[in-house]
């Protein structure tokens, strides 16, 4: 699969991550690269083995359901550009 | 066990200006996870606290924070399903939906595409006595909630809330088996009911906590036949999504106003585009939410913080010997053991708290008087004030007490409604109270004939009229019971006034 320059400033869109577009040729060229490293995997023969989702034999850990955690309303809001009266303000975004 | 045979209601018809057309709807409801705290953090999922106070670091998305499950939202999920009837998968697992929003804070969504917890099941949706639609569930998954933006508290800015970021909702998706705009707000109000018995989702949804996705499209006749033997979507009209209901009535108006919309521009040789729409009550139209549409490109892969969820089948077991009676059984039981109609059984099952209170008023009782009883004296009083079931005055021993005092002959119905009247403002034991107040019907046919006697003597005239015309009896009743002081038992003097009239 290679990534051309559409689907370059695409992701890049869908990332929100400014590329100029000069700079795009050179990203899909690396990203097709990448891509194509990856695809090596494709030739071993994984018929029948079930996906591995961990290197540890372990289980989902599980909590009870407490309350444990909150009120620190002035901590969660230390680093926001901006706030009003306990809420984060951010852009006017609306439908 | 239960007798749920019933017929298949006709699919609504909408008349074009060239031919008629079919509707088809499909449904995603979000309804939230009843527990204490949320899917993946300690913070509470209380609603009304101080914004941005219910947020834990995970909530917040804080670098480095690690998602850990709450084992009751797995539970409340899996019995969900039971209660649909529906497959447990014990083995499910978590995918990000990735997308950018001021009120989410990961810039992913943890949610269940692939691997979802619960698989197929059902709903009976009722339409009437013996008519009732058989919805397939096609799935249900856990996922987060987002938080809430605040748009209108100044000119240029949003404020953002993320006390309910993070909170657990299960979305129920139905297959396109829905036929019209009542019967999506009877499959809304269906699932909403067994929810609430199972007491997996409080189903409040003026809070959002259970809201509704629509999917709509129109069909030629026949063509809805096709796609059911072939399951192929191919036979259907391209979709549109309505996004967000949590009112049954805009629900119905939304969905009528998209099928006639896109009735005209298929009519008009156009093409439906599959989109986004939103409905907008004041205008009482739907429109494109086109703003969104090129966004939703969701990049959908296993989150990689959790591992899959694997579930014992002995603990769903578990569960499953947990499960309360749902509302098809027992709306079925009260019809074969109280001899309820179809319409009393389904008002008196319609909410948990209200069945119980019935079934302990017609416990050893005639349950057709009970019935009678809590829907038209207590229910009538409750929405009158505007009281809940739970909140009542009068208690099911109470009305239990009164249905007693007309059993047995003691009261008349009209005594019993003054009764019912001074237990709800005062309270107190039906028999003591009827006891002081000297409410006590006269039963005894001699006193009842002397003032039937009495009555007749004193108006000649009347007598003449009411030979000639026997409707006129009841103005004998009439005078009769009010010259008992309204104690002589209403049947008794009606037997007596049109044998002594000889009418």
């Amino acid at each position: 699969m290679s990534i051309d320059i559409d689907t370059a400033r695409k992701v890049a869109k869908l990332a929100r991550i400014r590329v100029e577009e000069d700079q795009l040729p050179a990203l899909a060229t690396e990203l097709s690269g990448i891509l194509g490293f990856m695809e090596q995997l494709n030739e071993v023969d994984v018929e029948g083995v079930e996906p591995m989702t961990s290197v540890t034999p372990m289980r989902l850990r599980r909590r009870a359901d407490q309350v444990t955690d909150g009120n620190i309303q002035s901590r969660i809001l230390k680093n926001a550009p901006d706030t009003r009266e306990g809420f984060f303000a951010v852009p006017k975004v609306v439908e | 066990m239960l007798d749920l045979t019933y017929e298949t209601p006709k699919p609504k018809v909408i008349a074009g200006a060239k031919h008629d057309w079919e509707l088809v709807i499909g449904m995603e409801i979000h309804a939230q996870v009843s527990s204490n705290s949320k899917l993946f953090s300690g913070a509470s999922t209380q609603v009304g606290a101080e914004p941005n106070s219910n947020v834990a670091f995970v909530d917040a998305a804080m670098p480095g924070m690690l998602p850990v499950i709450n084992e009751f939202c797995i539970e409340q999920a899996v019995r969900s399903g039971l209660g649909l009837k529906a497959a447990i998968n014990l083995r499910s697992a978590f995918d990000r939906k990735n997308y950018f929003y001021p009120d989410l804070p990961q810039g992913y969504q943890i949610s269940q595409l692939y691997h979802p917890i619960v698989g197929e099941g059902e709903v009976l949706v009722e339409m009437g006595p013996g008519v009732a639609r058989l919805v397939r569930v096609e799935r249900i998954h856990l996922e987060q909630d987002a938080g809430k933006s605040i748009h209108d508290m100044d000119p240029t800015m949003s404020f953002v809330d993320f006390n309910r970021t993070g909170v657990a909702l299960m979305e129920i998706v139905s297959r396109p088996d829905i036929r019209g705009p009542e019967e999506a707000a009877a499959y809304v109000t269906k699932l909403r009911q067994i929810l609430r018995y199972l007491g997996t989702c409080d189903g409040n949804m003026q809070n959002g906590n259970l809201r509704a996705d629509v999917n709509v499209s129109v069909c030629r006749p026949g063509q809805y036949e096709k796609y059911q033997a072939t399951q192929d979507f191919a036979h259907l009209g391209t979709r549109c999504e309505i996004k967000n209901m949590n009112s049954m009535r805009f629900m119905t108006q939304a969905i009528d106003y998209e099928a006639r919309r896109q009735i005209a521009i298929l009519e008009d040789g156009g093409e439906i585009v599959q989109e986004t729409r939103l409905y907008d009550p004041d205008k009482g139209e739907t429109r494109s939410m086109r703003s969104k549409e090129e966004a939703h490109d969701y990049r959908y892969f296993p989150c990689p913080d959790l591992l899959p969820l694997e579930i014992e089948q002995a603990w769903v077991d578990q569960i499953a010997a947990t499960m309360p009676e749902l509302p098809d059984a027992k709306k079925a039981r009260f019809m074969a053991d109280f001899g309820l109609t179809d319409y009393d059984a389904n008002v008196l099952t319609a909410e948990l708290d209200a069945a119980g209170y019935f079934e302990a008023v017609a416990r050893g009782r005639d349950g057709k008087q009970a019935a009678n009883w809590v829907i038209n004296e207590l229910f009538g009083r409750l929405n009158k004030e505007g009281v809940s079931i739970t909140e009542t005055p009068v208690s099911a021993d109470q009305l239990g007490g009164i249905v007693d005092l007309i059993a047995s002959g003691e009261i008349s119905g009209k005594m019993a409604k003054d009764l019912f009247e001074i237990i709800w403002s005062e309270g107190g034991t039906p028999a003591e109270v009827a006891a002081a107040r000297g409410m006590k019907q006269v039963t005894d046919t001699g006193a009842i004939e002397a003032a039937v006697d009495e009555i007749i003597a004193a108006n000649p005239a009347q007598v003449e009229k009411a030979r000639a015309n026997p409707k006129l009896a009841g103005w004998f009743v009439g005078q009769v019971i009010k010259a008992t002081g309204g104690k002589a038992a209403p049947q008794m003097v009606n037997e007596l006034v049109v044998k002594k009239l000889g009418l």
